[in-house]
Order: structure tokens, then sequence, then C-alpha cells
């Protein structure tokens, strides 16, 4: 008999029951909440007189609508502006003390983004299953768990029942072997994962990421590409346990401590592919041809390398995805063949659960170091992760590094990736994301996102148009 | 949940490949504590001239005259014929209650991203997967007559075409029999509620640390 997956073990560790009509019910572990799809998934609770299962695998903070700006943040939830944002935060506030469910409150030491929150925290752990009614729950498989998100349907039937009715994915392997460059990133990794499958290319699977590429990379950097799972189409990525998870994990807050880490860490180390599983599909990339990445068009998969020239739609074969490019350059204002590098910004943003953590910000910062942002720039927005990734960056100075380089430093949240709070673009502007999606009017009504790494977005700051980190550092470095 | 068993019904185009979660119901509207009313703001950005704000009264905005949900010749539409990856994106369940809420029963697309696809029949929404090549055929047809209606049978798992043709197409049996039942899933799970304490009494012999309570 072949060896077992990640995902087969995973999957295997939580199976409640196997049902005759082939679906299964799934055990979870630890389940995120925050304000935007749990309202009506309490409601559905309260209406139907339930409660839930086991309120201590839920912890819950706000994230999509709390505000950025330190003023109107200092003033707590009844400080928020709009209304209508307010009163779900509120709401999440009343569930949380209806059903004494653990809050991190909106500004709680413990609160950010739920897909920082929860690893740094400890709050999810290698070997659990973890759901949130966010898609980017992928995040947390970096642990070596199985994470995905789920509507809000789910989310009420998770809470009543502790268990998701499943049926199993298929298993896909994403394997980058060799060494990165210099100045390419996690992100640029995923970025050309996504280039190179499509984002339909993992929907069915549960896509593990392995190879020389992945196991040389630091847990933040895992997240990141775990994170974009979903932009691949994938419910959850994951990266198997070895021991840059097991240093991550350990001293953590929520992390089992004495005897029962030991006990955890002999559990823990079987989670990764048996060296004869079989993959349904395997997919490989050479660390050596990534690229620093930028997203041209209005899908994940519609990027190509800083170098390179945005695609001419002429040369497309496929009528449909002609007709998507042709649609994407409308709306993104480029013309085919200008080169990437002659995209303009209006703004930048860094931040969001994909690029916000510790690891990130310095690397932004590393490129923001005494020098400043072009004045053609209107505003260069820096969002950590959670209120730890905000305090840690403090600590280490980061913050005047950015302030200096006319960057704005501001409070936890999911802030400019989906534009819920004040944080948005105006229609026609272009900007430099460090986050997940360059869907039409994801970031504002009519705004134009370019995805990048956080390296890349600082670059982009400083110079005003995208441009080769690597050059960019290099250059200034020696001049 | 509403139950879906028979249902005929004037189909409306969504010509393009990817359309995400975002397009189906901007953020704006996510702000809601509620779960109907989406409805006016299902594909907002493409169906409206201006930027909609949620409590708006929608009648009075200026609507985008080539957006063909916007057609005469689609008003009351019920099945939405797609194409590729329909649904990618976010998991936002606020995507199938606006279409719920608009009048949409059932989708037919050649694929759906996961969650939305999953999320859907928690809704009594249907969404049927069928071949490329059949889709393009729909489309065609669909452009060409004017009025063209489409019956959708989940109980034989058959689309019958205006001309008698009849499609099959698949669905997951547990779905098919929610759907066709309007059942709660969660009054299901919760029959095996014994299998449930009985795996957690096991794990928590096994893996006591995924007990410990965040406090």
């Amino acid at each position: 008999m072949a060896g077992q997956t990640l995902y087969d073990k995973l999957w295997q560790d939580h199976l409640v029951k196997s049902r005759e009509d082939g679906t299964a019910l799934i055990y979870i572990d630890r389940h995120l909440i925050h304000e935007v799809t749990s309202p009506q998934a309490f409601e559905g609770l309260r209406l139907a007189g339930r409660k839930p299962w086991r309120k201590d695998s839920l912890v819950a903070t706000p994230d999509h609508n709390v505000p950025s700006d330190a003023t109107e943040r200092a003033a707590g939830v009844e400080g928020i502006r709009d209304e209508i944002a307010r009163i779900q935060v509120q709401t999440l506030d009343e569930n949380c003390r209806h059903f004494d469910v653990v809050q991190f409150g909106i500004n709680h030491p413990g609160q950010g983004i739920v897909h920082v929150v929860g690893p740094e925290t400890g709050a999810t752990l290698p070997g659990m299953t973890v759901v949130c009614g966010d898609s980017h729950t992928s995040t947390h498989g970096a642990l070596g768990a199985l994470a995905h998100g789920i509507g809000t349907s789910e989310v009420e039937h998770v809470m009543a029942t502790q268990c998701l009715i499943q049926r199993k994915m298929k298993n896909m392997l994403v394997r980058v072997d060799g060494k990165l460059g210099a100045g390419v990133t996690a992100k640029d990794v995923v970025l050309a994962i996504i280039g190179k499958i499509g984002t339909a290319g993992g929907t069915g699977y549960a896509i593990e990421f392995g190879g020389e590429v992945i196991r040389a990379m630091s847990m933040e950097g895992r997240m990141t590409i775990c994170n974009m799972a979903i932009e691949a189409g994938a419910r959850a990525g994951m990266v198997a346990v070895d021991q840059v998870t097991l240093d991550y994990v350990k001293g953590k807050p929520y992390a089992p401590k004495g005897e029962l880490w030991d006990k955890a860490v002999e559990n823990w180390r079987r989670l990764h592919s048996d060296d004869d599983a079989v993959f349904d599909a395997v997919v490989e990339l050479r660390g050596e041809d990534i690229e620093p990445q930028v997203s041209w068009g209005t899908s994940p998969e519609m990027v190509a390398p800083v170098g390179a020239r945005v695609p001419d739609p002429a040369e497309e074969a496929d009528a449909t995805k002609r007709a998507g490019i042709e649609r994407a350059l409308e709306y993104m204002g480029l013309s085919a063949g200008q080169k990437i590098a002659d995209i303009k910004l209006d703004r930048v943003f860094i931040g969001s659960c994909t690029n916000s953590r510790i690891e990130d910000l310095r690397a932004a910062a590393a490129v923001a170091k005494g020098r400043h942002k072009a004045d053609s720039v209107k505003q260069v927005l820096v969002v950590p992760g959670s209120q730890a990734v905000k305090a840690q960056a403090e600590k280490e100075g980061l913050h005047e590094i950015f302030t200096r380089a006319g960057f704005e430093w501001r409070e936890p949240s999911c802030s400019m990736c989906l534009a819920m709070n004040a944080d948005k673009l105006n229609p026609g502007e272009h900007c430099a994301s460090t986050s997940n999606r360059n869907f039409e009017g994801r970031q504002g009504y009519g705004g134009r996102t370019h995805l990048v790494s956080p390296g890349m977005a600082a670059a982009a700051a400083i110079a005003g148009h995208f441009v080769d980190v690597r050059e960019f550092v290099t250059q200034a470095e020696t001049a | 949940m509403k139950a879906f068993v028979c249902h005929k019904g004037l189909v409306a185009p969504m010509d393009r490949a990817n359309v995400d979660t975002d397009l189906i119901i901007p953020k704006q509207f996510l702000k809601s504590i509620k779960r109907t009313g989406f409805g006016p703001n299902l594909f907002d950005e493409l169906r409206y001239l201006d930027e909609g704000q949620p409590g708006q009264d929608c009648s009075k905005r200026p609507l985008n005259p080539e957006f063909p949900l916007n057609f005469p010749r689609y008003k009351g539409a019920s099945v939405l014929l797609a194409r590729k990856n329909f649904g990618c994106g976010s998991s936002r369940e606020h995507a199938p209650w606006a279409l719920d809420d608009y009048g949409f029963r059932a989708i037919i697309a050649p694929s759906f991203a996961d969650i939305f696809f999953n999320n859907c029949f928690k809704n009594g929404l249907l969404p049927i997967v069928l071949d490329e090549a059949v889709v393009d055929q729909l489309f065609r047809e669909m452009y060409a007559q004017e009025g063209y209606e489409l019956t959708i049978d989940l109980e034989k798992q058959q689309v019958v075409k205006p001309d008698g043709d009849v499609i099959g197409f698949e669905v997951d049996a547990f779905r098919k029999h929610c759907l066709l039942n309007g059942l709660d899933d969660i009054g299901l799970t919760l029959e095996d509620a014994e299998d449930i304490r009985a795996y957690e009494a096991k794990r928590r012999e096994q893996a006591p640390w995924l007990f410990d309570a965040v406090k």
C-alpha cells in the first residue's frame, strides 16, 4: 500500500465518521471568528436555540472593519465612524459575551487579522483542523495543519456540531526546488505558482507545498505561500512540520508546555508526506527561475516578472482568455506590450493576512531606510497584521524608518486589502499592494491593484513606478 | 432551507470567466448583519454606473445599459449561464445570498470555485457543472432566442432545453437529498452526536493539547 500524504494523515486524524453517500464528518479543533461572516451564524444558533458545541475551540477578533487610523481607533468600538461597520463590530462583541466566546477585542493586545493572530498566539497549532469564515484560512496550513475557509452556513454548522461535512479532496504537490535569488521572496514564489497553474489550477485539491525552497523558508514565508493557495483555487494549502515549525511554535502563549510539549512534538513529527505517498498531481518549479513578480491584470494569475511587459491579447489563442486579457487591460488602464516598470503608482499598501508579519515589515523597512517616497505617490500605508506585530516593529524602530520615509504607520486591520474600512483607492488609481487579490474594485471602486512582495512595494513607493527591488537596493546601496 | 425540486426559468448570461465574489457582491455590502436584502446589489459595479452604498435606494441609481441583466429581455431571469471558475475568491456567503435574493435558482457553468459551490447548496441555489462545449452551445442558443428558458429537474438530474433536448448533470447524493427536501444539515449532523462525542473522548486522550482553551 502506498504511503500517506500529509493531507491524508490530517484527514485520517480528524475523521469522525464516513457515511455511505461518500461524505464524511471531520472534527474541527480550532474555529476562528471575525465580525463580517459570523453575525448570521450566531443569529442562526439563537433562532434554533442551539449553543456552541465546544466554546473553547472558538477565538474571535475583529479585523475587516476596524479603522487603521490611530485617532479613530483609540476611541474603541464606539468611536468607529462608519455606523454600519460599528454595528457589525458591536454585534461581534455582543455575540461573544452572550455565548461566552474568547475575543481579542478592537484594542486588546491580542487583536489582529485572524490569520496573523492564530499562529502567533499558538491558538493554531500543527496537526489541527482550523476553519474560519474567511477564504485565507489556508494560511494556517503553513504549520502543518488542515485549514480552510468556510461560508457562514458552515460557520454555524461548526459552532453547533464541531464538525464539517466534507468529501475528501485530491492531493496536489507543488514542489519548488533549488534556491531563490536575493530579493526574491515567498510572495514571488506563490505568485509564480498561481501564474503557472492558474486561479482554478488547484480547484478540488489540497495543495502541499514542498521542496528545497519551501524547506529553507521561514514560517512567515510559508504562511504567505499557504495564504494564497486559495488564489490558485485550493481551499487548503499546507507545509510539512519540520524543525522550523517546532522552533516557531515553541513558547507561543497557547502552545503546549512541559511534558505536554514533548508529547505534542512526538505527534507532530509524523506530519509530513511519506516518501512513497502518491499525489494526484505534481507541479514543479525551480527557485532560480523565479523573479520578483508584479500582477498586471484583474486576476492573481495575471502576473509577470518585473522586467517583463504587459501581454498582448492578440497573441492569445483561446477566445475566453483573450477577452479576459482585453477586459483586464481596459480596466487597469494599461496597453498591450507596455513595460511593467513604466506603471506609475498612486498609492502603496503594505499589509494584509498575506504580508503583514514582522518579517514582511522588516523587508519593507530595509528598502525604505534612509529613503523617501516619491512625491507622485499620494499615500503609502503600512498596516501591521496584529498588535503583537506592531509592538515588535516599534521595538525594532521600524515605524520610525517608515514615517521618515513618508509612509504612514497604522493600526492592525485588514485595511486596504479589501477596503472595508476607510482605507481605499479612488477610481483609476494604481496601487502596489502586498495583499492577495487584484479583482476589480477590490481595493476601492475603480481601483487598480498590482500584487507584489513587501520589498517590491516599498521600492515602488520610493521610485514612484515599479522597479526591480534587486537593482534598486544594489544601486542605491552602492551610490 | 428552501427546497429545490424542479425549476423552469428564463436564462441570463454572465459571459466572462473567473467571476469573483467581489464582483458578485462588493465588500461595502458585507457590513450587513442580515442574510437578506443583497439582491439589489448583485453585480453592483457592473450593473450601475455609480458607486453603490449600503442602505441606498437602488431604484434611483443610473443603470449600466450595457450590462445584460439590465436588458428587458433578461428581466425576471432565474437561471444564470456562466463561464469557468465562477465564484472564485472569498468565502463570503453574501454571494449566493445576493444571487438568491435577486431571484436566481440555478447557475450553469463549466466549473465553479469550491467554497462558492459549497455555499450555494446551503442556500437552496443549485450550481450545475456542464462540459464547456455544452455551455458554449447553451450560450449560443440563449443569445439567438429571446425568452430562452431551461427546465432544471434535480430529481432526474436533467437540464431540459426548449427543443426538448435533455442534458444530464452530476450532483453529490447528500447535497441532492438535502436540496430536494430543504433539509437543515446541522440537524442531520446532530443525529450523529454520539459519534462526535466518542471521537472527542478518544482524541482528548491522544492529543490533550488540542483541548486547551484559549483564555
